[in-house]
């Protein structure tokens, strides 16, 4: 296992290590610098691609949780509807189809489109509905298996004690499930952040994303840049990952020791009575 | 048991309409149709850069045109049959060896401590959330033949000159396993976790040996994990474009490269499109076998 | 709203406070609530008894609005309500899991339903803190509902419920989340509660102990129907049907035939001995019968009993037969005896431990005589 997770490692170790790496040879160690680093920040190519990166994934991600929130509660919640069959097939497509079709398709399809009605270019609009259609694939399988395991009697309740079919979702459905909410759009947002085939079918000239660029940078051979790029990636992720790891430890420890607590006194007073 | 429900009945009017049309209406419009116009594009005759429509009206008749050529050039060309055999062969080697290395390890990572494993689980997915792009290149920095490896064989005077790796058969399969070993280590490990214990411990009292307890009991046991591990890693490693791009070479054929080149180098759309076609249909094979596994063992686990 | 009066039946009374109408209700052909009618009292505690799957929590259901009827009505205080959503219905219901909304706090889950109702806000306090003290949780009101031990969960369900002073108040299994140990207890806190308030009451139970205890009348289904509606006592010892008999609590059956058919005693006889029973049976001569016995009415001794010890001086000679004790097994506040007769069935008798050593201890293997009043023999005739 150790072994393992060595293997997992090494290569994201040395990506780091030989980012400050001064030689023009990447893999031969000449020194320690903070050069390349230096280089990223005035290079107005990777700056503006993670611009138009950032802005497509916040993007999609957003509109992916919107549309796998729908898609989600259709699956769950309607269980019989004209088209379900098919309607899932739909939704999980996109989960195992490679994606030189995805994009190839949804390419081919706007082209087909801008010569019928002259609209979309490629550009950040094609990219993000490619993204989007990906993504609220996976947001609706997060949401879904969180709809599945969520007490279906809390629903009733609430409209028993008066609600509207609205009114049990906002106050109700939408707490419930906002911990997946937040999971599948996080998750959406690194699919479109990092997603490189699909964008290179459906970007346009000057719209090109950061993937797009280390990808050509990375066809012609080992590039110190790219390098420093991967580090700073790792350095964000890890850190959020972990802080978001701590603090889900931490509230389910508390909540368990409060359970506990909650039980323990329940015990004591049956016994008291 | 089917519940109409009287709120469902309520949210029927408008609510209900729109939870399941507006997905469905997304998914259509941005996955069918381009299908769909992929497929037509694959049997479509050109006329220079455009494609004429399948079906034409012309005094009165009205004619279905389908050109197949593209798929009689796939089926004889050495080439493109090769290939696919080639991205299959790749995508099983790919497969076997997650799983040779994943089961140990998802294994042990299912008995090692209860408090450890949150932590062991998250190394395994960090790698995950970090850029798979960049994960397939830090191999290239490895395997180069100027890189890590290499340097350090020589440096210890193991190997004179280097070892050629990158570009080879090596070098992606090796880049494969590394991206696609956590999308096996997941399903083996949620699998091996919930399994109880208590049937291995009733094993090893009626006389089993460890090896075979863990052949008669626990590997049975978690086949819904190896074949839905099996799947997450067979599936799109056939259709891997990056890896192949970044650390294959030319004898390392894979279809989704070959698309890409048809569309991109070649400009032949068709082309492209009917690859496309016919790589859908080799990865439906595998699912449906994968699907009927699963109504399988949901009808074992009604009974 | 329509009203629907059926014939000449007094539908705003207190007898039939709730109408239960011909009601039916049908999953893919299958009937889970099969033409089923019943009048409920205002202020009553009614159990629906039953098995799982017998269509108690699908009537349930229906009464709170989550499923619509296939066929027939309900009625409360007169008004057809069937076919109004659960969210216009002065109904309200205690879940089995609770359902306690877990991002908010106690206040916050009583006040939820009044909050619906656009009740100020002064008054939903006021409100909250009269239900709070109701059910004894005034120092847990800011407390969220995993903070609180599984009996004050089930105060807080109840509390929300009762917030809204339902017409109707329905219980899920209200006991059956939880602990054994606490169960008793709960069962008579929730009881006092309910009848404190006065509000009429359907509950849903599988546990027969928990409809003794809790309700007024008892109705026991199975398969879609009622097999039998009465107060506890006579679902106990007047079974109507092998089924309740054998549900509600242990029972011996004996099958005979009808000897003796007078209108104030009959005899039945069967391998085992002959039935005195004191009262008359609709029934002929030389019918098939079952009879029923619960195995706390029959009493067991070394010698035969005496005419002194029986009813009346008819049943000499009859309710007894002879056996060997097979099995003993001691319940602390019982004992329990197999005890096989010489005609080979094998009948239960319990004996109650009233004292601490008991001075004739039964053990195995021993001969005893099993004999019982002919009062305590219930006749099933289908």
């Amino acid at each position: 296992m150790i072994a393992g997770y060595i293997f997992l490692y090494l290569p994201i170790v040395t990506l780091i290590v030989f980012s400050f790496n001064d030689s023009k040879m990447v893999t031969l160690w000449g020194g320690f610098t903070f050069k390349w680093y230096g280089v990223i920040a005035h290079d107005t190519e990777v700056l503006d691609a993670f611009k138009l990166s950032l802005k497509v994934a916040l993007m999609s991600a957003t509109a992916s949780v919107l549309l796998g929130t729908l898609a989600a509660f259709a699956m769950v919640r309607y269980k019989s509807f004209w088209g379900r069959t098919a309607f899932s097939a739909h939704i999980n497509a996109p989960l195992v189809v490679p994606e030189v079709i995805t994009g190839l398709s949804l390419l081919l399809f706007f082209v087909f489109c801008e010569r019928l009605f002259g609209w979309p270019d490629r550009g950040i609009l094609t990219i993000w509905a490619g993204h989007t259609s990906v993504g609220m694939a996976y947001a609706a399988v997060v949401i879904q298996s969180r709809l599945l395991e969520m007490d279906k009697s809390l629903e009733e309740a609430a409209m028993d004690l008066g609600c509207k079919p609205f009114q049990v979702f906002t106050l109700v459905t939408l707490p419930m499930i906002a911990q997946s909410l937040l999971a599948a759009w996080l998750l959406t947002f690194t699919l479109s952040l990092d997603d490189v085939v699909a964008t290179a079918f459906l970007s346009g000239p000057g719209s090109t994303t950061l993937p797009i660029v280390i990808l050509s940078r990375a066809r012609l051979g080992l590039d110190p840049t790219v390098n420093a790029i991967a580090t700073i990636t790792v350095a964000v992720v890890s850190v959020g990952v972990f802080a978001g790891s701590l603090w889900l430890n931490r509230q389910e420890t508390r909540r368990a020791a409060e359970q506990a607590a909650a039980y323990r006194e329940g015990m004591q007073h049956a016994v008291a009575a | 048991m089917k519940t109409q429900n009287i709120a469902h009945a309520l949210f029927n009017n408008w609510g209900r309409r729109s939870v399941i049309g507006i997905p469905y209406l997304f998914l259509i419009l941005l996955f069918t149709v381009p299908f769909l116009v992929v497929l037509k594009i694959s049997v479509s005759e050109t006329d220079g850069i455009r494609f004429q429509d399948l079906l034409s009206y012309v005094d009165g008749a009205v004619t279905l045109k389908i050109k197949l050529s593209n798929y009689l050039f796939l089926g004889s060309d050495p080439l493109y049959v090769e290939t696919y055999w080639s991205s299959i062969k790749f995508a099983a080697l790919n497969t076997a060896i997650c799983l040779f290395i994943g089961y140990p390890f998802a294994y042990f990572m299912a008995r090692s401590p209860a408090n450890l494993r949150p932590a062991l689980l998250m190394l395994v997915t960090l790698p995950f959330w970090t850029s798979y792009l960049l994960r397939v290149y830090a191999w290239k920095g490895l395997l180069d033949d100027h890189g890590v490896f290499n340097n350090i064989l020589i440096w210890l005077h193991l190997i004179d000159s280097p070892i050629r790796m990158m570009h080879t058969a090596f070098s992606m399969t090796i880049g494969m396993v590394y991206a696609y070993l956590p999308f096996m280590i997941l399903p083996l490990y949620a699998n091996l976790v919930k399994m109880d214990l208590r049937l291995i411990e009733a094993a090893k009292d009626l006389g089993a040996t460890p090896w075979q307890t863990f052949w008669l009991v626990t590997v049975p046991l978690s086949r819904n994990g190896i074949i839905a591990g099996a799947m997450l890693v067979f599936i799109p490693s056939m259709g891997e474009y990056v890896i192949p791009e970044l650390l294959g070479g030319p004898g390392t054929l894979m279809i989704g490269r070959v698309l890409w080149d048809e569309f991109f180098s070649n400009n032949d759309w068709a082309m492209a499109s009917a690859v496309a076609v016919t790589m859908v249909g080799l990865i439906l094979v595998p699912l449906a076998i994968f699907n009927r596994y699963q109504a399988d063992s949901g009808g074992v686990r009604g009974v | 709203m329509q009203q629907k009066h059926q014939g000449a039946a007094d539908l705003t009374g207190d007898a039939s406070f709730v109408r239960i109408d011909q009601l039916t209700k049908r999953f893919d052909e299958v009937a889970a609530v099969d033409d089923v009618s019943i009048d409920i009292r205002k202020g009553d505690i009614f159990a629906l008894l039953g098995s799982s799957g017998c269509g108690k929590s699908t009537l349930l259901r229906m009464l709170a609005g989550f499923e619509t009827p296939t066929a027939g009505g309900i009625f409360l205080e007169g008004v057809e309500i069937s076919q109004l959503p659960p969210y216009e219905r002065p109904i309200n219901m205690m879940f089995q899991s609770y359902a306690l909304f877990p991002h908010l706090t106690v206040f916050e889950n009583i006040a939820f339903g009044l909050k619906r109702d656009k009740m100020p806000k002064d008054q939903i306090a006021e409100r909250v803190e009269a239900m709070l003290n109701i059910v004894q949780l005034k120092p847990y009101a800011k407390r969220k509902p995993h903070q609180l031990s599984g009996g004050q969960q089930q105060r807080v369900a109840l509390a929300r419920c009762l917030a809204k002073s339902p017409k109707l108040l329905l219980l899920d299994e209200p006991l059956g989340a939880l602990d054994r140990k606490l169960r008793e207890q709960t069962q008579f806190e929730l009881h006092n509660i309910i009848k404190k308030v006065g509000v009429t009451c359907v509950l849903v139970t599988h546990d027969q102990e928990e409809a003794i205890t809790m309700a007024d009348r008892i109705a026991v289904m199975s398969n879609g129907r009622f097999l039998q509606v009465g107060q506890p006592h006579e679902i106990y010892e007047t079974p109507n049907c092998l089924f309740v008999a054998g549900f509600i609590g242990d029972v011996n059956l004996f099958k005979g035939t009808v000897e003796v058919d007078e209108p104030d005693h009959v005899v039945i006889g069967t391998p085992e001995c002959r039935h005195f029973v004191s009262h008359g049976i609709t029934g002929t001569l030389d019918m098939q019968v079952s009879i029923a016995l619960r195995p706390e009415k029959i009493c067991l001794q070394e010698h035969e009993p005496t005419i002194e010890q029986r009813e009346s001086a008819q049943e000499h000679g009859y309710n007894c037969a002879r056996g060997m004790i097979d099995a003993v097994a001691y319940f602390g506040k019982f004992t329990l005896f197999h005890v096989k007769l010489d005609s080979g069935m094998v009948i239960k008798a319990t004996r109650e431990n009233a004292a601490r050593h008991e001075e004739t201890q039964l053990v195995r293997g021993q001969r005893v005589y099993a004999w019982w009043d002919g009062s305590d023999v219930v006749v099933l005739t289908n």
